[in-house]
């Protein structure tokens, strides 16, 4: 097989899934009872269609970014790393603790947002390293250690909601009480869009790929996902690699927390991960762990989410139809993949038989 | 039943593991079948019972061909097979290990299922406990237990893979006659082993693999010297064997004490000087391999002393033993050693990496393949390690090494390796013992352990021999002492 | 509270603990034959608006709990066919699936939402029901909860006492030694896998069509159920008893969180919802703390009949998952 068609081939596959979900798609679509051009143009619309709509993108493409740009630090370590919600929402609380703190004092506002950040990092990382000892040291297996903490992440915030950061009077679903203006991240005038938060995160994700790619850590992890036994014995100290992994991952989906306090909802609300979290393991998992195709993905998932917005406004369907798309893109892609492996291993063993008689 | 082999053939990938085999078997026979590591007799026998298919060639029993295409279908044609390692469930009762796999009715009973057990016992003359878990049972007892269910399965022809691997001198004497009894009643018993007197003890006929062919049967009086030159054709000559002037001490273990839940090892001694090779002895699971691993800090002792270079490392982690210029390389090349989807150059990346944050991909690559050409891997630096072949694995594992080291371990070196890449292996080896590393490494091929070590220690059940010239042992004495005559 | 109250309350923890039944017992059984079907959560809420929405149409709750079980069956056979036959990670599609699943639910379901549909009422059982206290307990539920009832003994009775049962443990322990007894590994995994699943898709209308009638969408407070089926899964140490065991308690929380609200306002609600996930966590702790590789070495430095006296303590408490779970058979 010349290696031209060798390198076409499996992305001639990828197109294949895609269009199977764009068929799925449309035949829910269809059950529906709905026009299923007119639900893309719409999608399509909904998210490009304006500048005020297409910063709306940018916003949730950062949260987005930043997780997905975690997991695959952790999915490179051979880690399954669910808990990515509850460390996006440690970080906002975290964020959100710190803001309170120094709300009153007499540092500069820039200073105080910036240790909101920090602070949110730290609380992703504490949470996520939490799930790597209970792993590391205590056999629990990262999948149920990780739902179980995401789970207390979000008791923890309708706690302190409802509890000791409510508002005066008595405490809502809305969240805590609104930051001031001067605790903003500042946002492009009229847009909702911070222009910081998305350095931050496109600067992330390249750190991201370098650390992957161009050093000895990213190695390291390569190494004990792939082969944790080998891993050891060729002298890694294997536990602290998956630590490491960890807190890395949370620190990434920490800061995605904080920005989701300081630069969009401006105070803590009870599902403030709003779901980036999980949605990041899809792109992860949709890009094949690529980190060069992490910022594309992304975008076209923010664009669908936000795209998707217009749904209810105009067709009166639900917004949910992203979710589907993008599911089901995931699921394709995976289902492809698996058959293509095994019509080349049945070709590979046919071949085999054939020598051998 | 009469079992006849026509041209079975099989292989695995590049590897002819069965060519051609043609073995006829009548009934009521005890036959045994010879042959060294990777002869290719337990592929065969997983072909006679079902686990693999033939890719070429016929069975026939009683006459009649046969197509076993699972373990299932050869049972119910009357071929039953007793693993080295039962194929049992450990974690479950005797009685549910008895019942599992046969056939009946919806409702499980289990006492008519210990009613059955216990007569088929008394019938061939084994005592075997009530229920019980069957972690509580011996390697023997498990093998009677397994016996018995093929025979109350109605197997007709019994497969039995080193069936006196692990089992106590009693219990192989009622084993044998056991066999006896069985073939009398016209039983066909197919009898693997390498252990050449219990094939003298038992068998009516044997024959002999060598790589995948059935070079020769012999019937008794069994002439010894011309199955093993069967068995291990004409040996290509290693050349004779280096003089190493040995140094200081390297490594030394003071009633060393180790325990699993299986097995126990207590008051090991040794010394182990720089340029020296030891090697370990035994049938897998006497208590080499432990011991090998506590040399490296991979497990831990709980008596003794481990002394290396004058430091005590008694109790130390794996990472302390490595900084002291230990390496341990596993048998298992590509499950425990390598990490299979990387490249040779990420390998060498990784495992000579002293400081710097970014790696230099160009030098890497460079320097990856200088160790290809020092180390004569047949692979590019690009290469993943999962697509090089056995021999240019345990290169690679080898080239992975740092020089100089004080002390290397090694489980298998040359397993499944030919004749030419083990003698490359261990003249590489042996270049480090002149750059006064230790050695200490274990292995099932006697040959291996005679050419190559200084001294032997044999180990059987957790008991050792003291440890023996090289020089002055024979295969004989050897095999002795493995087979638990004299330790 | 007056015993009645109480009894009425427990009554009713018993039937909020039915559509969990099935879920765990399903997934019990799918692990038990050695494949994970995370897709739990997308599972129960996808099962629960179709059979809500084939219910309301056809006006058959019969219909409706068929549909609920069919798709479930089909959600487990897409698990089985991507981890068995194409050999593609099962946390992986399961992960997909759950969200998928979820976001399918939502989407076909929003038209129907808030909509009345036919409920399953309880059914008295004449006689039984007028025991004093056991009456009510037991005997004055729906029909899904009593055959949660029958499901438990029944999972159990399979499980232990039946021959295929047997196999279906032996293929869960160590399939290569099942597939040397004759067991068909992948077929069964298959057919587990789907029988599972069925019975996961029965928790949704256990939900929809009994114990929260109706379809709310987001509101209707499923989401999540499935995440929690998988938690008392584990903690349930994949026997029926157990997991039963781990569905009552959970429940249980449940309403005591409700009812003990008034009394304790400082304790937030949230704590006792939250309680079986952190219990969770500390039964996975226990069971395995005696594998981990620091606890054998510091074994190995007690003396000898401390050490002893410890590693079987350790070993009582070890719970070993069904090996090879979520690790594809291959023959040869």
């Amino acid at each position: 097989m010349s290696r031209l068609s060798s390198r076409w081939i499996p992305a001639a596959f990828q197109l294949g899934a895609f269009f199977l979900a764009l068929g799925f798609t449309t035949v829910i679509l269809l059950l529906a009872g709905a026009p299923p051009l007119e639900a893309y143009k719409q999608i399509i619309l909904g998210s490009f269609g304006s500048t005020v709509k297409l910063a709306d993108v940018l916003v949730a493409f950062v949260p987005l970014l930043l997780t997905t740009a975690g997991v695959l630090i952790t999915f490179s370590a051979g880690l399954w790393n669910i808990g990515v919600e509850g460390q996006v929402t440690l970080g906002a609380i975290f964020t959100t603790w710190i803001l309170r703190l120094l709300l009153d004092t007499a540092l500069p506002p820039w200073l105080i947002i910036v240790f909101g950040i920090l602070a949110g990092m730290m609380g992703g990382a504490l949470w996520a390293m939490l799930a790597g000892a209970l792993k590391t040291f205590g056999g629990v297996n990262e999948i149920f250690g990780g739902l179980g903490l995401n789970f207390v992440a979000t008791a923890l915030t309708l706690w302190l909601i409802f509890g000791p950061w409510k508002r005066p009077g008595v405490g809502s679903m809305s969240g805590t009480e609104p930051f001031p203006e001067h605790l903003w991240l500042p946002q492009l005038p009229g847009l909702r869009l911070s222009p910081f938060a998305l350095l931050l995160a496109l600067v992330a994700i390249v750190l991201v790929y370098v650390l992957l790619q161009r050093t000895y850590a990213g190695l390291r992890f390569k190494a004990v996902g792939n082969n944790l036994k080998a891993a050891f014995l060729l002298g890694l100290p294997t536990w602290r690699y998956m630590l490491l992994a960890f807190g890395l991952c949370g620190a990434l989906a920490g800061m995605a927390g904080a920005i989701q306090v300081e630069a969009v909802y401006h105070r803590l609300i009870p599902s403030i991960s709003s779901g980036y979290g999980f949605l990041g393991l899809l792109v992860a998992m949709l890009i094949r762990y690529r980190a060069l195709w992490a910022a594309p993905v992304a975008l076209f998932f923010a664009a669908l989410n936000i795209g998707g917005i217009q749904l209810p406004i105009v067709l009166k369907l639900d917004s949910t139809l992203s979710g589907v798309l993008q599911g089901s893109l995931v699921l394709f892609v995976l289902l492809v993949e698996g058959a293509r492996h095994r019509f080349m291993e049945k070709r590979a063993r046919a071949a085999r038989a054939e020598q051998s008689a | 039943m009469e079992v006849k082999l026509d041209k079975v053939s099989k292989s695995f990938g590049p590897v002819r593991a069965n060519d051609g085999i043609t073995l006829e078997i009548p009934s009521g026979t005890i036959q045994g079948i010879l042959g060294e590591n990777g002869a290719g007799k337990s592929t065969l026998m997983k072909i006679l019972s079902g686990f693999f298919r033939a890719d070429g060639g016929g069975i026939f029993l009683d006459g009649a061909e046969v197509s076993l295409d699972s373990p299932g279908d050869a049972i119910a044609h009357g071929v039953g097979m007793l693993h080295q390692d039962p194929l049992d469930f450990p974690t479950m009762s005797s009685a549910d290990n008895f019942l599992i796999g046969s056939s009946g009715g919806l409702r499980l009973d289990r006492r008519r299922a210990e009613a059955a057990l216990r007569e088929k016992a008394e019938e061939i003359g084994f005592a075997l406990p009530g229920d019980v878990p069957l972690e509580t049972l011996t390697v023997g007892e498990r093998q009677q237990l397994e016996l018995l269910r093929l025979l109350w399965l109605g197997a007709r022809v019994l497969i039995l893979d080193e069936p006196t691997t692990g089992i106590s001198a009693p219990q192989k004497v009622r084993l044998f006659q056991t066999l006896k009894l069985l073939a009398e009643r016209g039983h066909t018993i197919v009898f693997v082993s390498h252990k050449l007197e219990d094939v003298e003890e038992i068998c009516h006929r044997a024959a002999v693999l060598r790589h995948g062919r059935l070079v020769g049967q012999a019937e008794p009086p069994y002439d010894f010297d011309g199955l093993v030159e069967l068995m291990f054709g004409r040996a290509v000559s290693p050349g004779p064997a280096q003089i190493i002037p040995h140094g200081h001490t390297t490594l030394r273990l003071d009633r060393v004490g180790i325990e699993t839940a299986r097995l126990r090892i207590d008051d090991f001694d040794l010394e182990v000087k720089a340029g020296e090779t030891i090697g370990f002895a035994g049938m897998e699971g006497s208590g080499q391999g432990l011991v090998l691993r506590a040399c490296a800090g991979l497990i831990r002792t709980v008596a003794g002393q481990i002394v290396l270079e004058n430091t005590r490392m008694t109790g130390r982690p794996y990472r302390a033993f490595r900084e002291r210029r230990v390496a341990y390389l596993p048998a298992s090349r590509l499950e425990d050693g390598l990490v299979p989807n990387m490249s040779l150059t990420e390998h060498f990346l990784l495992s000579h990496h002293e400081r710097g944050v970014f790696v230099d991909w160009q030098k890497g690559r460079r320097d990856a393949q200088l160790h290809i050409d020092d180390f004569n891997i047949k692979g590019t630096p690009a290469m993943t390690v999962e697509s090089l072949s056995g021999g240019n694995q345990q290169r690679a594992l080898l080239a992975l090494m740092r020089t100089p080291l004080s002390l290397l371990l090694l489980e298998q070196p040359t397993r499944g390796l030919d004749v030419e890449s083990t003698i490359y292996i261990w003249s590489k080896l042996k270049d480090r013992c002149m750059e006064d590393t230790a050695i200490i490494f274990l292995s099932s091929d006697l040959d291996e352990i005679l050419q190559y070590s200084d001294r032997i220690i044999v180990f059987y059940n957790g008991r050792f021999s003291p440890p023996l010239p090289a020089a002055d042992t024979s295969v004989e004495q050897l095999g002795n002492l493995i087979g638990g005559r004299g330790v | 509270m007056t015993g009645d109250a109480i009894i009425a309350g427990l009554a009713g923890v018993l039937a909020a603990a039915a559509p969990v039944l099935f879920a765990v017992i399903g997934e019990t059984i799918t692990e038990r034959a050695g494949v994970i079907n995370l897709s739990l959560n997308g599972t129960i809420l996808l099962s629960a608006m179709g059979s809500f929405v084939v219910a309301s149409t056809t006006g058959s709750l019969l219909l409706g709990f068929l549909a609920g079980a069919l798709i479930g069956a089909g959600v487990a056979a897409i698990v089985a066919f991507s981890s068995i036959t194409l050999r593609q990670s099962q946390v992986a599609v399961g992960f997909v699936l759950a969200l998928l699943c979820r976001d399918l639910a939502y989407f076909l379901g929003n038209p129907f939402m808030g909509e009345a549909g036919p409920r399953l009422t309880a059914t008295r059982i004449p006689l039984l029901s007028e025991i004093p206290v056991v009456g009510p307990l037991l005997f004055r539920q729906n029909l899904m909860t009593y055959l949660s009832f029958i499901l438990i003994a029944a999972a159990w009775l399979w499980i232990y006492k039946s021959r295929p049962g047997l196999t279906l443990r032996s293929v869960g322990e160590r399939p290569r030694a099942a597939f040397a007894r004759g067991a068909n590994v992948n077929r069964l995994r298959f057919l587990y896998t789907v029988l599972g699943g069925a019975l996961v898709g029965l928790a949704g209308p256990a939900f929809s069509l009994a114990v929260k009638a109706g379809w709310k969408g987001t509101i209707s407070g499923l989401d999540g159920i499935g995440w929690i089926a998988l938690a008392i899964t584990i903690f349930g140490a994949w026997n029926p008893l157990r997991a039963a065991f781990g569905c009552y308690f959970f429940a249980l929380l449940q309403w005591l969180g409700v009812v003990l609200q008034p009394s304790l306002p400082n304790v937030p609600s949230q704590v006792l919802q939250v309680a079986p996930f952190p219990l969770m966590i500390l039964a996975l702790l226990l069971v395995n703390i005696g594998n981990a590789e620091w606890v054998e070495r510091m074994l190995a430095a007690l003396p000898e009949r401390t050490r002893h006296f410890v590693a079987r303590v350790l070993r009582s408490m070890r719970v070993l998952p069904p090996a090879g779970l979520g690790v594809p058979f291959e023959r040869e």
